[in-house]
């Protein structure tokens, strides 16, 4: 805006004045914008870290594991003498068998628990208030503990089931519940307040609330809860080495009767030996669980990307 | 600067109310006698006595947080569903006891039917929520005849008759609310409870309810809740006015009713001052 | 008014008969289902029970022969031998180094990874990334395992070749391993922690002239630190928890160190190593398992229900 008339001495001050309000504005000053740089790479550097270690774990165990990827992981059975031909038939059968019946245990128990804390309990209450609090403690109870309760009540104790399939699935349910409940109550809570009272105020029962309304809009969400529960489930290998998961069971399993293993606690039991051929075969059979997980979690997410509603 | 006064006289002109011979010849439905809710031992509404006659409509008017929502809702016993809301006092339907002993709320809502001031369709077919009603009070009888029924009395039927199957959910706001008010009418009320049906609504919408609500009132009996004062006037026989009354320390706030009498009354001669303030405009 | 009140009491001239308001039908079914229900949620409390007595009554007999105070503090960890000792000492200093390590590694990974996420991801940074470490938080501890064993340890050694190797088990290395497991613990639930911070107190100090920097590190970390600290304590709780890593990575041995480089046992690995041989119940080598359970089961529940207060009274403040 300096024109010829103004005075040069007036042209410097406007300029100076013009500088320094611009920096007073902009704010940042040359050291505050070295601290929030070296800020922001160190949160880079600690989350890059954890990605990194992601996968580095995840490709050592395909590179590890690679050379004893064939037909016969899946179709030979466990041996200690020749670790090349060795397999998991047993332990994947096993598995397989265990994880059915921690299905049929937790969707009826844990959804039902959900609903009972979601829909009918008082939360004023001191009795609902135990619960809650029990859930949430049993969330973080060590697996290895819920182990010691297997052996003592489950394959010995009251229900005395011995080292059996139906021991296994028992435990494995009581652990991976509380994430399903969990799961479960957030996918109910999501069901808006209006459509309860709306099928209420229309006469509507509780239960025909319950089961005709906000049961089939919080089934995504639930679904998605019970596959997480299960990836658990099928990882677990600790409370198992409580209640007699045999980590050579060279038979196939049947469900109350004999000996059996699962796909777990076989890798360990393979990658405890001090050969060589056994630490690949144990990774191979890392590989085999990882991409189930990796199919199963990728389902959940598919499901709750595809049925999540914004109200 | 001069606040503009509604002409609250002339709002009372366009009314369409009844005399109030003609409400106190039709029988009582509701008869309420010292009606307070308190939620967790503080008092929402207190002191509430009035009488609600066959086949009118009755408006409750009032400022916010009077507590008109709260007690609308204890004519279908919803208040039941928050655990803290206790309420005391009597409420007489057709001199049965609401609040009795062995009242079961279920019963009481497929008498008593409530439409939301917010339209809450069902995530399901148009269809699918007319007859879900019918269908969990297994009525008898042929359900497509009821949801037919149903939608023509709501002024829905020839709007929606050639996509039943299709999601409530795609419909209009003020398509919606009348869908609800079919959802309502399906399970054949004796009386129809309105938490301020049209305030989330278009001007159009809102117009073609309170048509509706003139129709309804010759089969069934409206209590409605609103806070657009034009709304109570044009649609409601008897109109009581609450107002909140804030405790000497300025803690506590309750509503109480202030007055309760025929819409042209409230609007043009009304008893109390408070009435007159808030018709007129001067506050609230 | 329904048809049945019309029914059961006839027409008075002009007014309505008084309605039946009681239930039509006794619902036996709506009773039953809410039973149902409740004992599958009660269910949670008997679990806690059987819990306890299960790690209590074989405790209690345990003490009968093994006095508390040589339980807790003695040095010497041998139930198996004939002279036999149950100093529980080593055991229990070898699981808090594990938990140590895996801290030393797991806290500036994961709250950096936590406070990353919550103040500087952008959008679709943020939607690969949790799911990421949602993946990382899913690896089975067997894989986790072997991975430490074979990959971690040949490799932490050629990085600090100066410190004193023997023998393939580490309890530094299997520390590194469970850290890296429990990252995700820390980083989502601290994300979800600053998340509840209300923008409110953000845009105040913007409006101030705070700097990003200044505003994620003196107003949102300290807003949300109950919450963040209760991360930390359930991760450190998990670490307690872990059995599969230690029992292929740290050791079989109840040595009494620190050296990062040594082999110890954990309480975990105490008990999944002598579950899985020979013991016939009722001996005080089988009660040995259950008294060290107890022990792990009381540590752990001090600190989850310490972080589940946190959280509570963390939540009371901002929602």
């Amino acid at each position: 805006m300096a024109d010829e008339g103004t005075p040069r001495s007036a042209q410097l001050a406007v300029a100076g004045a013009r500088s320094a309000t611009r920096d007073a504005l902009t704010a940042s000053s040359h050291q505050d914008r070295v601290t929030g740089a070296v800020f922001f790479a160190l949160l880079l550097l600690g989350l890059g870290t954890a990605l990194l270690g992601l996968v580095t774990i995840l490709i050592w165990s395909f590179v590890e594991g690679a050379p004893r990827l064939d037909a016969e992981l899946i179709t030979n059975g466990p041996s200690t003498l020749s670790p090349e031909t060795a397999g998991f038939r047993t332990a994947i059968l096993g598995s397989i068998y265990v994880i059915l019946g921690v299905i049929v245990l937790i969707v009826p128990l844990g959804v039902g628990a959900a609903i009972y804390l979601e829909e009918y309990a008082d939360p004023e209450r001191w009795w609902n208030r135990v619960i809650e609090l029990n859930i949430q403690n049993l969330a973080g109870v060590p697996s290895i503990v819920y182990g010691i309760l297997g052996l003592a009540f489950i394959v010995r104790g009251p229900l005395d089931l011995g080292f059996v399939v139906a021991a296994a699935s028992l435990t494995v349910a009581l652990l991976v519940l509380p994430t399903v409940i969990i799961a479960s109550r957030e996918a109910i809570r999501a069901v808006p307040r209006s459509i309860r009272e709306g099928a209420l105020a229309l006469g509507a029962t509780e239960w025909q609330t319950t089961s005709r309304q906000v049961l089939p809009i919080a089934v995504p969400g639930i679904l998605t809860g019970v596959i997480l529960a299960v990836a658990r489930a099928i990882g677990e290998a600790a409370p198992l080495l409580l209640v007699g998961a045999v980590t050579f069971a060279t038979f196939n399993p049947s469900l109350f009767e004999g000996g059996y293993s699962t796909l777990p606690v076989l890798i360990y039991n393979y990658a405890s030996r001090p050969q060589e051929e056994f630490r690949v075969l144990a990774a191979a059979g890392v590989i085999v669980m990882l991409v189930l997980l990796l199919a199963m979690n990728s389902f959940a997410v598919w499901l709750r990307n595809r049925y999540e509603q914004n109200w | 600067m001069q606040t503009p006064q509604i002409d609250s006289a002339r709002i009372a002109e366009t009314s369409h109310g009844l005399e109030r011979s003609e409400i106190e010849r039709r029988e009582k439905v509701f008869t309420v006698s010292d009606l307070a809710v308190h939620y967790g031992g503080m008092p929402a509404i207190e002191e509430v006595t009035l009488d609600v006659h066959r086949n009118t409509v009755t408006a409750f008017i009032g400022p916010s947080g009077c507590g008109k929502s709260t007690f609308i809702r204890c004519f279908n016993r919803m208040n039941d569903l928050i655990p803290a809301a206790k309420v005391s006092g009597t409420v007489l339907y057709h001199g049965a006891d609401l609040y009795g002993r062995d009242v079961d709320p279920v019963e009481v809502r497929r008498r008593i039917g409530m439409v939301f001031q917010k339209p809450n369709p069902f995530p399901k077919s148009i269809y699918d929520n007319v007859a879900f009603g019918p269908r969990v009070l297994s009525m008898k009888g042929s359900l497509d005849e009821r949801v037919e029924g149903a939608l023509r009395h709501a002024a829905l039927w020839e709007e929606v008759k050639d996509r039943l199957k299709d999601s409530a959910l795609g419909l209009s706001g003020g398509q919606q609310q009348r869908l609800c008010i079919a959802r309502c009418l399906a399970v054949e009320p004796d009386v129809i409870l309105m938490d301020e049906p049209a305030s989330a609504l278009d001007p159009i919408s809102t117009t073609r309810i309170e048509d509706l609500m003139h129709g309804l009132k010759r089969e069934y009996t409206i209590v409605i809740v609103t806070h657009n004062m034009q709304q109570a006037a044009r649609v409601a026989d008897m109109t009581a006015f609450f107002s909140v009354v804030v405790a000497e320390d300025g803690s506590a706030r309750r509503g109480v009713l202030v007055e309760y009498d025929t819409t042209a009354k409230i609007f043009t001669t009304p008893s109390d001052k408070r009435t007159e303030d808030y018709v007129t405009g001067r506050f609230g | 008014m329904v048809a049945s009140d019309y029914a059961a009491s006839g027409e008075r001239a002009g007014v309505s008969p008084r309605p039946r308001l009681e239930a039509t039908s006794p619902r036996y079914g709506e009773k039953a289902i809410k039973a149902f229900l409740f004992s599958c949620a009660a269910l949670s409390v008997a679990i806690t029970t059987a819990i306890v007595i299960s790690l209590l009554l074989p405790t209690a007999s345990f003490f009968e022969q093994v006095s508390p105070v040589e339980f807790l503090t003695g040095t010497e960890w041998a139930p198996a031998f004939a002279d036999a000792s149950f100093g529980v000492l080593p055991i229990v200093v070898g699981t808090l180094t594990v938990v140590f390590w895996a801290l030393i590694v797991a806290i500036p990974v994961g709250l950096a990874s936590g406070i990353y996420l919550a103040e500087y991801a952008p959008r679709h940074v943020r939607k690969v990334i949790k799911p990421a470490l949602e993946v990382l938080a899913g690896i089975p501890t067997v894989a986790i395992g072997l991975f430490a064993l074979v990959f971690l340890r040949p490799l932490v050694e050629d990085v600090l070749p100066f410190l004193e190797w023997r023998g393939p088990f580490s309890v530094g290395v299997a520390g590194i391993a469970v850290g890296l497991m429990i990252v995700p613990l820390i980083s989502s639930i601290s994300d979800d922690a600053m998340r509840s911070v209300p923008g409110g107190l953000r845009e105040g100090a913007y409006a101030l002239g705070a700097t990003k920097f200044e505003v994620s590190t003196r107003v949102v970390f300290p807003a949300a630190i109950s919450g963040i600290v209760a991360a930390i304590v359930l991760a450190a709780s998990r670490a307690i928890g872990e059995t599969m890593v230690v029992l292929l990575a740290a050791g079989a041995s109840p040595n009494l160190t620190f050296d990062p480089t040594a082999s110890i046992l954990t309480m975990t690995a105490f008990i999944g190593q002598t579950a899985t041989g020979d013991i016939a119940t009722g001996t005080i080598q089988y009660d040995t398992i259950f008294a060290v359970g107890a022990l792990l089961f009381v540590m752990t529940l001090t600190m989850n229900l310490f972080a589940i207060r946190l959280v509570r009274r963390f939540r009371e403040i901002y929602e």
